[in-house]
């Protein structure tokens, strides 16, 4: 694996729409820091946006079993920006949002650390909700990631679970 | 044609990538399964999980996808991130 790297694809044109909006993707091994990520998406149109909806997720003591340590996080180098990117796009066919801020760390991660952030401004919080939670249910099932629990007693790649697909079918029928 | 492996596949293989300087009769995504699969295990094994997705240059393909020898071809199992 890569030891540090940072991509990001700033004032990316996301939409044929009258819309201006704005993406910065990042898979990244550093910590990141919620309130830089914040006050970037407040940067973006400030006399426009009216609402920010983020969502960071971190490392817990269990999950396909108990007594995690760890994670260990895998990704496919362009790929996984290529599939990010798609679904911003989707989310922009959906809702009007001026900016978006993905980060997904990679390499070893410690219980209790961050590991993604997914941050949206928007003139109105249904469209920022909306979106947000919509990139963060699709980036689970499409983008390539894999995530490998470490116990004291071993280490094991988790299994995808059938709970995020079916978040993700839950878009389809809205 | 550059072929990669990722997460529990990679580890499987014991490998992550490998590299072919011709086609060895490949046109399509499962022809190139099958060679692999021919060398017996744990190629045999690892490839004939149902579950594998598949993606050609980078896009989610099917078995009957045409190949070229400039592809990049990747093999790994459903994804886990977030």
């Amino acid at each position: 694996m890569k030891s540090h790297f940072s991509l990001q694809l700033q004032g990316v044109n996301l939409s044929t729409k009258p819309s201006p909006q704005c993406a910065i993707i990042s898979i990244q091994e550093q910590d990141f820091s919620l309130d830089s990520a914040y006050q970037q998406l407040r940067g973006v149109f400030p006399e426009k946006t009216g609402a920010i909806c983020t969502f960071t997720g971190l490392v817990r003591d269990y999950g396909d079993k108990e007594g995690v340590t760890g994670l260990y996080l895998e990704h496919y180098p362009g790929m996984t920006e290529n599939s990010l990117q798609k679904i911003v796009h989707q989310a922009a066919q959906n809702w009007q949002f001026d900016g978006v801020h993905i980060i997904h760390r990679v390499g070893r991660l410690m219980l209790s650390e961050q590991i993604v952030f997914v941050g949206v401004s928007s003139s109105h919080r249904a469209d920022a909700f909306s979106a947000c939670e919509f990139i963060m249910d699709y980036l689970k099932t499409d983008a390539p990631f894999w995530k490998k629990e470490i116990r004291e007693s071993g280490s094991e790649w988790v299994e995808a679970k059938k709970s995020d697909q079916a978040r993700r079918k839950k878009w389809l029928n809205d | 044609m550059k072929i990669l492996f990722f997460a529990s596949l990679r580890e499987q293989l014991q490998t992550g990538e490998e590299h072919w300087a011709d086609l060895q009769s490949c046109l399509t995504v499962v022809d190139v399964i099958n060679t692999l699969m021919s060398r017996g295990d744990p190629w045999k094994t690892a490839l004939a999980n149902p579950q594998l997705i598949i993606s050609v240059n980078q896009e989610v393909s099917k078995l009957d996808t045409q190949i070229d020898l400039e592809d990049e071809i990747a093999f790994f199992p459903p994804v886990t991130g977030g």
